[in-house]
């Protein structure tokens, strides 16, 4: 059960066929030009979310019920032209999309930060402690892993009422597996290894074995699967926050505008169709990014 | 799923007296303590009750059994149109790899995976049911209701169902018996039927049945998306309702059903791989 439950989609990918006798050399050469060139846009993105209050043509909250529903132009009626049109209670769509960056990310990289601590924490324990604490701690994976997710998040965030700090902690929770998992291997590999029970001979305690030892041997590995969580955090923060669950109007996020549009969508395409194309967007080459890491710094964690 | 707040306000007039408030969740079974009502819960879930829908005033086993025949027509359509466009797709570009064909697929395929479910839903029906008035936007009625729901939901399972059988096929490709298979004159399709595609079947069934779990979360979003009656769409609105009798019953019943579609699955490879049969 657990092989066949386990792998979350994104490490399931599949090897990408090793090209046999030819050298790795401008292959990984061309991965490392595409993943620099996807952080780029990630910096950007976090660029254009920092200094959205200078960016943003217009107020994203401000009203103008006269003006609603005005078509993308790049006519400028009062020298600030409605770029991508304007939603049904006459707010700037540019300027939304901007500043739903900010939701975007801060969610994103909030709720990957606490689905890292999570993983990494339970992992590392589940390795050093083995035994009960380890099957249980696994047990719970596989089960997490074995259930729809998204079923379960609309749950929680039922019973708690949908927030900022539920949305994070929720998001968060739907990825610390991965981390438990890759944790866990990389501490059982070495637990038994002479060198830690050397410190632990010394009187080094396990804070220091994890610190110096089993940390630095994963970093590049944690680095890949945050990215490619990051990807995820922020696909499942805009599909809750379509599903009514997530971010409450009327802060903008990109999945509320996607579901403010949609009854518009016969007479305003514009609503939903641009925060949409720039989520699909982010999605897209944010967990391509982490492909490409992965194919530059840790081969290995291809594939199940 | 019971602590979110109580319904029975949102049962009763706003001027109702506080003991019509005490009568009332007395009958529901709220006064008790949280674990009591798991315990019951519990109990009663077993056999098959799951209690009185607070909104429907009927029993919520017999309300979700009434959507659950939309999810699954949904599920399965987009389950088989997914496995049946995506192996032959897989195959073709592994065999053909590196052509147009193959960079083609996988860059679909590749979006396919990383868009998000509900707004390549919403996308579907601005371009084909809006622009060029193909389908109908949403509901259940005849094969055209049922085509953009089912390919939206689809979608996902269709793209890593095809990069997965791709780079299976792939790596039974570069085996040695595929080599001598070809050397000693084998037609080249049979090849690829016969002894390539029976021995990529392994990872590409498990892929496809873990793709079929994850169908039921996403029929969540779709079912949304489209106004499609199946218990996605049930159990959302149900949680705007409070109306956890039928939530509990929604979420237990796609629980067995997933545990069920691994089960099938683990004994499937004991057929396909003899090595894997205790």
């Amino acid at each position: 059960m657990r092989m066949t439950v386990g792998a979350p989609s994104s490490l399931l990918r599949p090897p990408t066929e090793s090209s046999g006798l030819a050298a790795p050399a401008p292959k990984s050469r061309r991965a490392a030009r595409l993943a620099t060139m996807g952080l780029a846009f990630v910096l950007v993105l976090g660029g254009v979310a920092v200094a959205a209050p200078w960016l943003a043509p217009h107020d994203p909250t401000r009203q103008a019920l006269r003006e609603r529903l005005t078509r993308p132009t790049l006519e400028a009626a009062d020298g600030r032209a409605r770029f991508l049109g304007t939603d049904h209670l006459g707010r700037d769509v540019l300027s939304r999309v901007i500043y739903g960056a900010r939701v975007s990310l801060v969610v994103g990289v909030a709720a990957v930060m606490v689905g890292g601590a999570l993983g990494a924490t339970l992992g590392i324990a589940a390795g050093f402690r083995g035994g009960l604490a380890d099957s249980v701690i696994m047990t719970l994976a596989d089960a997490q892993l074995a259930f729809p997710f998204i079923l379960l998040a609309i749950g929680i965030i039922a019973v708690l009422g949908p927030s900022f700090p539920t949305l994070i902690v929720v998001i968060g929770l739907s990825g610390w597996v991965t981390y438990a998992r890759l944790l866990r291997s990389q501490v059982l590999g070495l637990r038994s290894r002479e060198f830690v029970e050397a410190i632990h001979a010394l009187g080094g305690s396990v804070g220091r074995v994890v610190a110096c030892h089993i940390l630095p041997n994963v970093l590049s590995s944690l680095v890949v699967v945050a990215t490619l969580e990051l990807a995820r955090a922020i696909v499942l923060e805009a599909t809750l926050s379509f599903l009514g669950l997530g971010v409450q109007p009327p802060t903008p996020s990109w999945g509320g505008m996607i579901h403010e549009g949609r009854e518009y969508l016969d007479t305003a395409w514009w609503i939903s169709t641009f925060p949409g194309l720039v989520l699909m967007l982010t999605s897209i080459v944010v967990s391509r990014t982490g492909d490409w890491l992965r194919d530059l710094l840790d081969p290995t964690l291809r594939g199940e | 799923m019971r602590l979110s707040g109580d319904p029975v306000p949102l049962l009763l007039p706003p001027d109702a007296p506080r003991s019509e408030i005490f009568r009332v969740r007395r009958e529901l079974g709220l006064d008790r303590t949280l674990p009591v009502q798991y315990g019951v819960f519990l109990v009663n879930a077993l056999r098959g009750d799951f209690g009185r829908s607070i909104h429907f005033r009927e029993p919520a086993f017999a309300v979700v059994r009434g959507y659950l025949g939309a999810t699954a027509e949904l599920g399965l359509t987009a389950f088989l149109l997914a496995a049946f466009v995506a192996v032959p797709v897989g195959l073709l570009s592994a065999v053909k790899r590196n052509s147009a064909i193959d960079h083609i697929a996988m860059g679909v395929a590749l979006v396919g995976q990383s868009a998000p479910t509900f707004f390549l839903g919403i996308l579907f029906i601005l371009l084909l049911s809006l622009k060029a008035d193909l389908f109908p936007t949403g509901g259940r009625g005849d094969w055209t209701h049922l085509a953009l729901p089912a390919l939206t939901l689809g979608a996902f399972a269709m793209a890593s169902i095809a990069r997965l059988t791709r780079s299976a096929v792939l790596e039974v490709l570069r085996a040695d018996y595929i080599r001598t298979a070809r050397a000693k004159g084998v037609a080249e399709w049979r090849v690829v039927v016969k002894h390539t595609l029976k021995n990529a079947a392994l990872p590409i069934v498990t892929i496809t049945g873990l793709q079929l779990g994850t169908l039921l979360g996403g029929a969540v979003v779709t079912e949304t998306v489209f106004a499609w009656p199946g218990i996605g769409r049930l159990a959302i609105q149900s949680i705007y309702n409070r109306d956890y009798p039928i939530v509990q019953c929604a979420v237990f019943l796609s629980a067995i059903v997933f545990i069920v579609i691994n089960f099938v699955i683990d004994l499937l490879y004991g057929v396909l791989d003899p090595r894997a049969r205790p």
